[in-house]
């Protein structure tokens, strides 16, 4: 079979097509619903780190917070999750010679210099943690976990997440 | 053990975004832009392998529907809120992690936000919930269960149009080479 021997090639190499890291993504969604119980989700982890540096420094308050008696701050499968990602990111972009350190990003230094970099990403990284924590979860929770489940919230979300994005990246870009 | 499937689930998701080229600033703006198409090639295929296989085990018995309500008017804003903080940041939640295992440390920076976002989220939260009530809920339905049709239905249509939308565009980019 002649797909059978590209996907092979394929596999090989230092960039994937996106239909087969797609492909596989989507297994890998299915399996952990089936294996760990659980739908793919990146951004719940974030409100668990945060409790987690706020229980080193004032551990009653921080408990106390109603978010945090209903998810409480643990070393969760989420979290371990998420700090996972890093290591399965750095061994894919090193042994494909894709790492690469760098400070600013390149289309957005073409376009605005280096200076301000720091800021709008602090800023996006806010929205961007608060609004998915409002809709109920981010690209990955909604937008693959929900979707595939043909779920209606993830699909409205998915679609907003979009309109957002492509309103905000007329005015930036 | 289920921080050891935690582990192994994050590093394969890790490695596979990085293959897919999506912890990339500019490919996530060009996405934006609609210039670059990797992110929704990915997405909409990782959609369509999720459900066939989603729907097939759960037909089966073997998964549950685990999916949140649809509360429109929380998700209406917050999805909003995030796609501007996309592209403010250039990344999203999974892939700026990612990024930052392919060594860009500009993508610390978001992930920081994300922390005070966060944080932000939980302290207002009592104040959230009690919004929140003042907007309807649809509750915990899915595209058939609302529409009262087959999942069936909809896996294999969501599937054919992806296929279909693929074949086409690797053609007329087959031509372009030749």
């Amino acid at each position: 079979m002649n797909n059978y021997h590209e996907i092979i090639q394929e596999l090989g190499k230092a960039v994937w097509s996106p239909y087969l890291a797609g492909a596989l993504i989507g297994m890998l969604a299915w399996l952990t619903f089936t294996i760990s119980n659980k739908p793919i989700g990146a951004s719940s982890a974030y409100a668990t780190v945060a409790g987690l540096i706020g229980k080193i420094f004032a551990k009653k308050h921080t408990l106390n917070l109603k978010y945090y008696q209903e998810n409480p701050p643990e070393l969760s499968w989420e979290l371990v999750f998420v700090l996972s990602v890093i290591g399965g990111s750095f061994i894919s972009s090193y042994t494909g010679g894709e790492f690469e350190m760098r400070w600013v990003p390149r289309l957005w230094e073409e376009i605005h210099g280096s200076s301000l970099y720091g800021i709008t990403g602090l800023v996006g990284g806010i929205l961007m943690a608060f609004g998915a924590r409002l809709a109920g979860g981010c690209t990955s929770g909604h937008g693959i976990s929900g979707t595939l489940q043909l779920s209606l919230g993830s699909w409205v979300s998915l679609l907003c997440f979009f309109i957002g994005g492509i309103i905000g990246a007329q005015f930036l870009y | 053990m289920t921080l050891i499937l935690g582990l192994l689930t994050g590093f394969v998701f890790g490695f596979l975004l990085q293959k897919g080229r999506v912890p990339k600033h500019d490919v996530i703006i060009k996405a934006f832009l609609l210039k670059d198409f990797t992110a929704a090639k990915i997405m909409a295929t990782a959609g369509a392998v999720g459900a066939v296989g989603f729907y097939t085990f759960n037909n089966l018995g073997y998964i549950e529907l685990q999916i949140k309500p649809a509360e429109l008017g929380a998700i209406i804003f917050g999805g909003v809120l995030f796609g501007i903080g996309i592209v403010f940041y250039g990344y999203c939640p999974g892939t700026g992690v990612s990024a930052v295992g392919e060594g860009h440390k500009d993508a610390l920076v978001g992930m920081l936000g994300m922390l005070i976002g966060g944080l932000f989220y939980v302290i207002t939260f009592p104040f959230v919930q009690a919004i929140r009530k003042d907007y309807p809920d649809i509750g915990k339905e899915t595209l058939p269960s609302i529409t009262e049709s087959s999942p069936l239905l909809w896996v294999v249509g969501f599937t054919l149009v992806i296929s279909m939308i693929a074949f086409a565009a690797r053609r007329k980019q087959r031509r372009v080479y030749e």
